[in-house]
């Protein structure tokens, strides 16, 4: 059935109600709620959270903002805490325990500090066992929960409080990991990157995927965060766009292993474009660090070759020979 | 639940491990007092593209059965005006809250 | 009706789960607990049990799958050892807080470092304030025992806290000794069927754990996690009644070894009561009013039904197979010390610490022990109540 924008609002209610306390004009929960709403309305779903903004801010006692079960542990296992659900319902479902016209769904999210970093081993082991369920990492480039430090997933030369702009080191010296790749590399069936963009088709449709696909999936969503990154609340949506169409942040899945590129920009926007609006790299663009510029702009080229040279060799014919 | 429960309760009446049996109760907890500028909605120049409905962190814009959008929820909205910058025909215009309530 | 039978303490804690038949274990391997989830996963291939297992990537993830499986509606095992439990430490305090009766064996062994695979107590000790019910088991017997009384105890209503077996690393998980086991079905119908009130997977009433729990609210759950630990006292002695009228063999918070009449005694956990039950025995054949406190239930700590016990002693010694590094005793010392003060029952007490990493304790070590006992009571006077039993000091 085609997307419709409007349809899925309507029809389907928010599962992550108002009344959290993420910020004015984060991104987190704008990806949140239109991963939940991909899913089937009478499916239920077990929702694990590693801690971060989106934990903290939404499940204060007494309140919780999710209207499916919740759960959250620590910081880095919300991977096993899903894997641990998902078995239970696994082994209550074979015996008979649980009504077998039901469904659950087991959902995952953990911000990149939660899923790059520290909680990298627990997701590498549930997608490796095989666990019917989807990971999606909210991925806003940095430890916003604990005030902005440095992940792996930030950016180079971005302004962290763990890797200020300083007059002898300007800003984070190392180039972010590109964990979807990284996921890709545990071969399970469905790995996507996606973005909260104009009418949400591409975050709505892999949503739908990773959920109703059988067994492990990961999805990888940018998440602006106005405070962390430096730009005026309103811009949530212009920064996204820009990041996808920079190429900084391309818009791809990857099904049993095939790449397919969602998005190729016809002119593909300098980097800058990215980059100007937001106060972490206000440094790059003083005279005399244009060269921070055209690194940065390099790695982004050559990941996006890259891209383009695995969609073509992913999707090549194999020889008769 | 959460009505019987705040800064007063004591252990005695508090639920076990911070368990919260009441999904979604998150609704009675009020953020609008968060709001500097506001988000006013001018229903003359919608047309109901639908583009803000899902761009609201808060979930604060109303859609209702017919697929129409109504006027803001402002005990939610916290004035952050990404759905006024999406409005491809400026029917959100965002405004100084005025004063102290 | 028991099945007697010849198993190692790994054995007996894989047969007791696989009749407790859980519906979910999650596990790492790590020496010398691995056996246990090796044995089991034999039973879950074979399909002799209706368990998920789940073998994950590290004791970290082992316990949080617990707790994912546990708060979702299922009965949920593990096993483990020192560096593993090290491993889980953070989550095995988010277990009990979040009020879910899963159960462990903890098969005792050195934490690092440096690196030991052997027995002591270090990694029961680490975890002693984590707020769960931890039960010790002289014997594979026990261990078995233990384990069949651990869900009825930590499942109950009035308790709803996770729940530890101890027992000892290579000394008891790795001897074969005689063990009486109970029927199937009879285990079955003992342990009962897991129902919980509030669970994940009820989709009539979805629920959230785990929250953000501020200035105003996690000091009285705390409380409650600490009222539950009281609640456990009665309930570790109903169940073991319960037990008792099942198979005869009677457990409670400690087992009294000729200590009634006693002049001197021991205070110990785990498998040195074996050892030191022979000691005593020989030493009363020489009219010697020795005696022996074994310690069952370590959390709760029974503190005044102990200090009643060895107020009528002489002379008390307390092994600690795990030294606090403190320069004031060993955490068993420690506890016990403190209940016998504020019950206000005045005994000279004297703490050994003992069996670091594996180091053999011996009759002949545990036959000293109540020699300086003695020595102290004739004397009436203790230099030294920190002392080191086997240690080569100078």
């Amino acid at each position: 059935m085609a997307y419709n924008l409007k349809e899925v609002i309507a029809e389907k209610p928010s599962r992550f109600t108002s009344g959290h306390r993420m910020c004015a004009g984060c991104g987190a929960p704008v990806v949140g709620r239109m991963v939940l709403r991909a899913l089937k309305k009478e499916d239920h779903a077990v929702i694990s959270c590693a801690t971060g903004c989106m934990e903290v801010s939404t499940f204060i006692y007494p309140y919780t903002s999710w209207t499916d079960s919740f759960i959250h542990t620590a910081f880095e296992c919300a991977a096993a805490n899903s894997a641990g659900a998902e078995a239970a319902y696994k082994s209550l479902k074979r015996q008979g325990k649980l009504p077998e016209d039901e469904h659950t769904k087991f959902i995952t999210f953990g911000g990149d500090g939660g899923t790059y970093d520290i909680g990298l081993q627990s997701l590498s082991g549930a997608m490796e066992r095989g666990h019917d369920m989807v990971y999606v990492c909210y991925d806003n480039g940095a430890y916003m929960n604990t005030g902005i430090q440095r992940s792996s997933a930030t950016p180079k030369f971005a302004d962290t409080t763990t890797t200020p702009a300083g007059t002898v080191i300007p800003g984070k010296m190392q180039a972010r990991k590109d964990l979807s790749k990284i996921m890709v590399g545990h071969h399970i069936p469905y790995v996507a990157q996606t973005a909260p963009l104009s009418n949400f088709k591409d975050l709505y449709e892999k949503s739908e995927k990773a959920i109703y696909t059988e067994g492990p999936a990961f999805l990888n969503v940018l998440a602006p965060c106005p405070r962390g990154w430096g730009y005026p609340t309103d811009m949530l949506m212009d920064i996204i766009k820009l990041a996808v169409e920079t190429c900084y942040w391309p818009l791809y899945e990857v099904i049993d292993g095939k790449y397919k590129i969602n998005y190729k920009p016809k002119n593909k926007l300098p980097i800058e474009e990215f980059l100007k609006p937001q106060r972490r790299f206000k440094h790059m663009f003083k005279p005399g660090n244009e060269w921070m510029i055209e690194e940065f702009q390099k790695e982004v080229d050559s990941r996006w070759q890259e891209l383009l040279d695995l969609e073509e060799i992913t999707n090549r014919e194999l020889n008769a020979e | 639940m959460s009505e019987n429960i705040n800064i007063h309760t004591p252990a005695s009446k508090l639920t076990i491990g911070g368990n919260i049996y009441e999904a979604g109760n998150a609704k009675e907890f009020k953020t609008g007092d968060w709001r500097s500028v506001k988000p006013i909605y001018l229903s003359e120049k919608c047309k109901q593209c639908g583009l803000c409905f899902p761009v609201c962190p808060d979930d604060a814009i109303p859609v209702n059965k017919e697929q129409k959008r109504e006027d803001f929820n402002y005990d939610y909205c916290k004035g952050c005006g990404v759905c006024a910058r999406v409005c491809p025909f400026k029917a959100i215009e965002m405004k100084e809250e005025g004063g102290n309530k | 009706m028991g099945i007697r039978e010849r198993l190692s303490g790994n054995e007996a804690a894989a047969i007791a789960m696989k009749q407790i038949n859980p519906d979910v274990v999650a596990a790492f391997p790590i020496t010398p607990s691995t056996e246990i989830p090796q044995y089991f996963s034999t039973f879950v291939n074979n399909g002799t049990v209706d368990t998920e297992f789940v073998a994950v990537e590290s004791e970290h993830s082992a316990m949080t799958a617990c707790i994912g499986a546990e708060s979702a509606g299922a009965r949920a095992m593990t096993a483990t050892s020192a560096n593993g439990l090290s491993l889980m430490w953070e989550m095995i305090y988010i277990a009990s807080s979040l009020r879910l009766p899963i159960v462990m064996s903890l098969v005792n062994r050195a934490v690092s470092g440096p690196l030991n695979i052997h027995n002591d107590h270090s990694d029961a000790m680490g975890v002693r304030d984590s707020g769960w019910i931890m039960l010790f088991s002289e014997n594979n017997q026990e261990a078995y025992d233990n384990l069949l009384m651990a869900h009825k105890i930590a499942e109950h209503k009035d308790v709803l806290l996770p729940l530890m077996v101890c027992q000892d690393g290579f000394i008891t998980s790795h001897s074969i000794e005689n063990i009486e086991l109970l029927e199937d079905e009879t285990v079955k119908a003992f342990v009962g069927t897991y129902k919980p009130e509030h669970y994940l997977l009820n989709r009539m009433e979805p629920i959230a754990i785990g929250p953000l729990d501020l200035q105003a609210y996690l000091f009285e759950h705390k409380y409650q996690q600490s009222v539950a630990m009281k609640n456990a006292k009665k309930v570790i002695l109903d169940v073991a009644k319960e037990f008792e009228e099942l198979t005869g063999r009677k457990y409670s918070f400690f087992e009294e070894y000729k200590l009634e009449d006693a002049e001197i005694a021991i205070v110990c956990m785990n498998s040195t009561a074996g050892t030191t039950k022979y000691v005593v025995d020989n030493l009363r054949e020489k009219g010697i009013k020795a005696g022996l406190l074994k310690l069952r239930v370590f959390r709760p700590f029974p503190a005044e039904e102990i200090a009643k016990a060895l107020s009528g002693l002489k002379a008390v010694a307390i092994l600690d197979k795990a030294d606090s590094l403190n320069s004031a005793g060993g955490a068993l010392f420690e506890d016990v010390t403190s209940a016998m003060y504020v019950n206000k029952y005045q005994v000279t007490m004297c703490n050994y610490i003992y069996g670091i990493g594996g180091r053999d304790v011996s009759a002949r070590d545990i036959e000293s022990v109540y020699t300086d006992l003695q020595k102290i009571v004739s004397d009436g006077n203790l230099d030294n109540p920190y002392r080191y039993l086997g240690l080569r000091e100078n």
